[in-house]
C-alpha cells in the first residue's frame, strides 16, 4: 500500500478512537457541574454521592482521552510534514491556544477534582470541577476552529510557490470566526452533552431494572434527562444550520452527503439510501426535492451537484459519506424522539415504571457515540480531496521522508495499543458500574487515610 | 524587523519556546524519574506511596508537553515538520511510552490481583526509563544534527539515530531524571521509606555526576563546535559555571537534610543544562550534516511576524494563569503523600 492510504488510515483510526473519549468528558463534566451545584445547593448527601461515583467514572475516560489525545498533536508532525509547513501559520495558533487555556485548565485542576476531596472545601472542589469543564469545552472550541479553517479557510493569505507554499494569517478574529466555525463548534459540543448525558442514562437506567441505588438513580436519571431533551432538539437546528453552511461554502460536500450527481436538476433529501457512482443514481426513500428546498426555499431549483466538479476536485467514496451522513440524522432524530418520549412519560408520572423503556436507555448509550464518529467521517471525507479545502490536497500533504513501512510499523503499534487500552477500558467501566455508588462509604468526616489503605491491603 | 525589548520576535519565541521545553523537564523530569525508582520500591505500600506522590500532577505536567509542541507546531512550523517526520520511529516510540505509562498509572491499583500489578509496575517503570531515554535520544541528536535536504526533508537513515552519543545524552538524561525524581520521592515520603529513598538518592547523585563527566568529555572531544559560542562570547562561560555550582550544591543540600532546596538546584541543574543546549545551538534549531545552508534555523522555520505577534499575546497571557494553576495544584497536594480511598 502506499504511504498516502496508509497515513490516511492511521489518522483516522487514532482520530476516531481518540473522539471516543472527549466527547464523554464534556458531556460527564457537565452533568458532573450539575450533580455537584445540587449538592452544594441543596446539601443533599445523594447528589454527593453521584458527583463522586460520576468522577470515577470521568478520570476513566479523561486518563484515555488525554493518552490519545497527545499522540494526534503530534502525528500532524510526524505523518503530515507538509501539511504542517503549509497551515503552521495558522493552525498552530489554534493549537497553542489550546494547550495553554484549555488542556492546562483542565488538567490542573483535574488533580483537585480526583484527589481533593478531602483536601479542599466543598466549594472550591466545585470550582475545580467547574474549572475542568470549562477547560474541555474550550478544548473543543481551539479544535473546531482548527477543523474549521480547514474547511472553510478565512483570514489568510497564502506566500511562497511550490514547496515553500503556506498560508500565512492576516486577520486572526477572521481565521477564528471563519464561517463554519460557530456552528460546528455548537453542533460538536451538543453531540458531546449527548455522548455525556446518554451514559449517565444507561448506567442509571441498569440499575433501576436491576433495583439497585433507585432513589439516587431517580434523580440523576431525571437531572440527565432534561439535559438530553434540550441538547437533542437542540441538536436539530443546529445541524440544519450546519447543513446550510456546507450548503453554501462546500457544494461539493453536500453534494456527496445527499448523492447529487446532476446540477440541471433538483435535488432531493433523502431518509435513507444506496448511491450507485457509476449510474450516478440514488435508490432510496426521501423528499422529492427536500435539498432544493432547504437551500432556495424552493422544490424545483437545480442545485450544484457533483459533475459540476472536476473529477479529481469531487470527493471519491460518496456512498460512504452518504451513508455516514444519514445514520447521523437517523441517530438523532432517534434520541429526539426518546428523550421526548421519556419526558412525556415523566410528566404522567409512569417513566420508570416502564421496563423496556429502561432496557432501551441502557443499550441507547451506543447511539450519541456513532453519530459523533459518523458524523465526522462525513465531515472529513466530504472535503476530500482537500486536506486545506480548495488550497492543499490531502495526497500533497504527507512527509516525504516518511515511508510506507515506518508508516504500517506505527499502524500495527498503534492498533495493538488502543485494542489493549478498548479492552482496558470496557473491563474498568464495566467493573465500575457494578461496582456503584456504594453506600455507606460517604464521610461525615475525613478519613481515617493510613488506617484505610492497610485494611484494604489486608 | 519588529522586535520587543531589543530581541526580534523568532528569538522572543525561541526563548518561549525553551522555557516550555524547560518547564516540562523540570515537572515531567520527576514524574519519569520518580518512575524509573518504582521497581527499586519492593513493598507493595511503598510503590502505592511513590505512585500517589506523583498521582495528582503528573497529568497536568505532561500538559507541558503538549503546550511545547503546540508552541513548536505554531512557531516553528517547519522545525515542527522536519523534526517530527525526520524522527519518525523514536518518536512513535515515545507517544507509545507515554500511552503505556498513562494506563499504567491509571490501572495498577484498580485491582487487587498480584500479577495485574506486577504487570503495571513493570510498565509504568519501564515505560518511564524509555521516555527519559528517548529525549536524550532526540536532544542528542538535534545537537549533532542531522541529513536534512534543501526541502527541509530528512534524507538520512533512521537507524542512525541511535548512535552511541545520542544513547549517551539519552543515559544521562535517565540519570538526571533519577536523581530529581529521588530528590521528590524523599520530599514526600516517612519512615522507613523515606531512610530507603535517602540511600537510593545517593546512588542516583553519583550515577548522574558519573553521567554527566562523560557527556561534557564526549561533546568536548568530539564536537567541539559546539562550545564556539562560549569561546566568542566569553560571559556566557557563567551558565557550564553556574550548571557546576548547582549540581555540586546538591549533595551538600541533601546532606544536611535539606530536600526542597536540593529539589529547587536539581530543577535548575535542569534549566541551566538546557539553556547551554539553547546557546549552543542559537539560532539554529537543527544542524544539517550535509549543507550548513539546509540547516533549519528560527529564521527559516519561523512563522509570519504577524502569526509569532498573536502567540506572543497568548502566552503572555497564558503563562500566568498556567503557572498559577500548577502553583496552586502544588499547594493542594503539599507535604507528605498520605492515601485515601480517591488515592491510585
Amino acid at each position: 500500500m502506499d504511504v498516502e492510504i496508509l497515513a490516511r488510515i492511521q489518522f483516522a483510526f487514532t482520530i476516531a478512537f481518540h473522539y471516543i473519549y472527549p466527547p464523554l468528558s464534556i458531556g460527564l463534566g457537565l452533568v458532573m457541574v450539575f450533580f455537584e451545584g445540587a449538592y452544594l445547593r441543596t446539601g443533599n448527601k445523594q447528589y454527593e454521592q453521584l458527583a463522586r461515583f460520576w468522577t470515577r467514572i470521568f478520570a476513566v475516560t479523561f486518563g484515555i482521552g488525554v493518552a490519545t489525545g497527545i499522540v494526534m498533536e503530534f502525528e500532524f508532525g510526524t505523518n503530515w510534514a507538509t501539511y504542517s509547513r503549509y497551515v503552521g501559520d495558522i493552525f498552530g495558533s489554534a493549537l497553542a491556544a489550546e494547550g495553554i487555556f484549555a488542556f492546562a485548565l483542565e488538567s490542573g485542576f483535574l488533580g483537585i477534582l480526583l484527589f481533593g476531596w478531602n483536601r479542599v472545601s466543598p466549594r472550591v472542589h466545585f470550582i475545580a470541577t467547574v474549572g475542568v469543564w470549562l477547560g474541555s469545552m474550550f478544548s473543543a472550541v481551539w479544535i473546531v476552529v482548527a477543523n474549521s479553517w480547514q474547511q472553510t479557510p478565512a483570514g489568510y493569505h497564502v506566500v511562497g510557490e511550490g514547496i515553500h507554499a503556506r498560508a500565512e494569517i492576516t486577520d486572526f478574529w477572521a481565521m477564528v470566526f471563519n464561517p463554519s466555525s460557530v456552528d460546528r463548534l455548537l453542533h460538536v459540543w451538543i453531540g458531546a452533552f449527548l455522548a455525556g448525558t446518554f451514559l449517565v442514562l444507561s448506567v442509571h437506567a441498569y440499575y433501576l431494572l436491576k433495583n439497585r441505588h433507585v432513589e439516587l438513580s431517580k434523580r440523576a436519571f431525571k437531572i440527565a434527562l432534561s439535559i438530553a431533551m434540550v441538547s437533542s432538539l437542540l441538536q436539530l437546528f443546529i445541524g440544519h444550520r450546519s447543513a446550510d453552511g456546507v450548503a453554501h461554502n462546500q457544494p461539493a460536500k453536500l453534494a456527496a452527503m445527499e448523492g447529487h450527481f446532476d446540477t440541471l436538476a433538483p435535488a432531493h433529501m433523502y431518509a435513507l439510501g444506496w448511491v450507485d457512482k457509476e449510474s450516478q443514481t440514488v435508490t432510496g426513500i426521501g423528499l422529492p426535492g427536500g435539498l432544493s428546498f432547504l437551500i432556495h426555499g424552493d422544490f424545483k431549483e437545480p442545485v450544484k451537484g457533483l459533475n459540476a466538479f472536476p473529477e479529481d476536485e469531487r470527493p471519491g467514496a460518496v456512498n460512504a459519506i452518504f451513508q455516514f451522513y444519514h445514520i447521523m440524522i437517523a441517530i438523532g432524530m432517534f434520541l429526539i424522539a426518546l428523550s421526548l418520549y421519556a419526558g412525556w412519560q415523566w410528566w404522567r408520572g409512569k417513566l420508570f415504571e416502564k421496563r423496556w423503556l429502561m432496557w432501551v436507555f441502557v443499550w441507547a448509550v451506543i447511539l450519541p457515540q456513532i453519530a459523533n464518529q459518523t458524523g465526522w467521517f462525513a465531515a472529513e471525507m466530504g472535503r476530500q480531496p482537500w486536506v486545506v479545502y480548495g488550497l492543499l490536497r490531502t495526497s500533497d500533504a504527507l512527509s516525504k521522508a516518511v515511508t510506507a513501512n515506518q508508516v504500517l510499523f506505527s499502524l500495527i503499534l498503534f492498533s495493538f495499543i488502543y485494542s489493549l487500552l478498548l479492552a482496558l477500558f470496557l473491563y474498568m467501566m464495566n467493573k465500575k458500574i457494578k461496582h456503584g455508588p456504594v453506600e455507606g462509604t460517604l464521610q461525615e468526616h475525613r478519613p481515617k487515610q493510613e488506617g484505610m489503605v492497610e485494611g484494604m491491603e489486608g | 524587523m519588529a522586535t520587543f525589548l531589543g530581541l526580534d520576535y523568532p528569538t522572543l519565541w525561541f526563548l518561549v519556546v525553551g522555557g516550555v521545553f524547560s518547564g516540562y523537564a523540570i515537572l515531567d523530569g520527576f514524574d519519569l524519574g520518580a518512575g524509573a525508582w518504582h521497581l527499586f520500591l519492593k513493598k507493595e505500600k511503598s510503590r502505592r506511596i511513590a505512585l500517589n506522590a506523583v498521582g495528582p500532577v503528573w497529568d497536568g505536567n505532561e500538559v507541558w508537553l503538549v503546550i511545547g509542541g503546540g508552541a513548536l507546531f505554531a512557531g516553528f512550523p517547519v522545525v515542527y515538520a522536519t523534526l517530527f517526520s525526520s524522527m519518525y520511529i523514536p518518536f512513535m516510540l515515545f507517544l507509545a511510552f507515554i500511552i503505556f505509562r498513562a494506563t499504567a498509572i491509571e490501572f495498577r491499583s484498580k485491582e487487587e490481583m498480584a500479577w495485574w500489578r506486577k504487570t503495571w509496575d513493570i510498565t509504568y517503570s519501564l515505560s518511564s526509563i524509555m521516555l527519559s531515554i528517548l529525549l536524550g535520544i532526540i536532544l542528542g541528536n538535534v545537537l549533532q544534527g542531522f541529513e536534512i535536504g534543501a526541502d527541509y526533508e530528512f534524507a538520512g537513515n533512521w537507524l542512525n539515530f541511535f548512535n552511541p552519543y545520542a544513547i549517551i545524552l539519552g543515559v544521562t538524561t535517565l540519570s538526571l531524571f533519577m536523581m530529581h525524581g529521588a530528590i521528590y520521592l524523599t520530599m514526600k515520603t516517612e519512615g522507613r521509606l523515606f531512610t530507603k529513598l535517602k540511600l537510593l538518592l545517593r546512588r542516583a547523585i553519583i550515577f548522574f555526576i558519573l553521567m554527566f563527566v562523560i557527556t561534557t568529555a564526549y561533546t568536548l572531544i568530539y564536537f567541539p563546535h559546539l562550545s564556539d559560542r562560549f569561546k566568542e562570547v566569553p560571559i556566557l562561560f557563567i551558565f557550564p559555571l553556574l550548571t557546576f555550582l548547582t549540581i555540586a550544591n546538591i549533595p551538600r543540600l541533601v546532606n544536611k537534610s535539606k530536600y526542597r532546596s536540593a529539589f529547587l538546584f536539581s530543577a535548575l541543574t535542569v534549566s541551566f543544562s538546557l539553556a547551554i543546549v539553547a546557546i549552543e545551538l542559537y539560532p539554529v534549531l537543527i544542524p544539517s550534516t550535509l549543507d550548513a545552508a539546509n540547516s533549519i534555523t528560527i529564521y527559516n522555520a519561523a512563522s509570519s511576524e504577524k502569526s509569532l505577534s498573536i502567540l506572543l499575546t497568548i502566552a503572555a497571557i497564558g503563562a500566568p494563569l498556567v503557572l498559577s494553576y500548577t502553583a496552586f495544584v502544588f499547594w493542594t497536594f503539599r507535604g507528605k503523600v498520605k492515601l485515601d480511598e480517591t488515592s491510585y
